[in-house]
């Protein structure tokens, strides 16, 4: 996606993407059924998707789609499914009165930090360097080859840790989720 | 895009902190702990598109490490589920004390 050329269809889309995912995002966390919140946490992570496809990282945006709306949240869904927790209504979760204001204050405290240190003067040592403007683009190998250069070459030691990680994972939820005889 | 992106990645982050707050259901916490990663993974994307290609790879790790939560996180609710019959964390006390 190009924002040089159409700006006014860039920001349009951007900021509905961006509406869409934060509605979802309220929805997913006051909905009482636990099938309804995963339905709507997958509408924020397909806009994610989209603002990611926008921001020029198209390889994460697919990755987002394939492997955290696609397999990730069918997980979830399956263990909604295979728990079989009752109707909405006799199993609301969501806390009493108290609890949910001082969420909401703790929620409105922790974004008003955020936004207070995005505003912030900073000593110069710890100021990101000045952005090198968008280069990836023009490189010969598009937008994946710098991926693929930081991923197999400085961080190839990560890269082979996640292989390992991942199948202790498989492992471990193997062994956790068997029934004992 | 980037300060924009920087503001909705909070707001989601927020989102998902106080959905941990405020929620009893296991599952459901980790949905909002999925809902706090993805936050983080959008204002990674945001600043690796200004300052090259290492934010998206990050990405990919933060990616990899939460399929391996989500898979962990929901055998062990599945074995608690076994044991109690519940997943409300309010019935889940042993280590309490």
């Amino acid at each position: 996606m190009n924002n040089e050329f159409f700006p006014l269809f860039f920001s349009f889309h951007f900021y509905l993407f961006a509406v869409i995912a934060l509605l979802s995002a309220i929805l997913f966390v006051t909905r009482k059924s636990p099938v309804a919140a995963a339905l709507w946490l997958v509408n924020v992570m397909f806009c994610l998707a989209a603002l990611y496809v926008m921001l020029d990282a198209q390889l994460i945006g697919a990755i987002q789609v394939l492997v955290y709306a696609g397999a990730i949240m069918v997980v979830f869904l399956f263990v909604v499914m295979l728990l079989n927790l009752g109707k909405p209504e006799d199993v609301s979760d969501i806390r009493g009165q108290l609890p949910r204001v001082t969420a909401g204050f703790v929620g409105a405290a922790l974004l008003a930090e955020v936004m207070v240190l995005a505003r912030a003067k900073w000593n110069a040592q710890l100021t990101l360097p000045v952005a090198s403007g968008e280069t990836m683009r023009n490189e010969p190998g598009g937008i994946i080859a710098p991926i693929a250069e930081v991923l197999l070459k400085d961080q190839l030691l990560a890269f082979e840790l996640a292989s390992i990680l991942l199948l202790v994972a498989i492992v471990g939820a193997v062994t956790l989720g068997r029934k004992r005889s | 895009m980037l300060a924009e992106s920087l503001a909705l990645s909070a707001a989601l982050f927020a989102i998902g902190v106080i959905g941990v707050l405020t929620r009893r259901n296991a599952i459901i916490l980790f949905m909002c702990v999925e809902l706090m990663l993805n936050a983080v993974n959008l204002s990674l994307v945001a600043l690796s598109k200004v300052y090259g290609a290492s934010g998206e790879v990050f990405v990919l790790f933060v990616i990899t490490v939460a399929a391996a939560e989500a898979a962990v996180g929901l055998a062990i609710v599945i074995s608690i589920f076994r044991h109690r019959q519940s997943v409300h964390l309010d019935d889940i006390n042993l280590l309490k004390g």
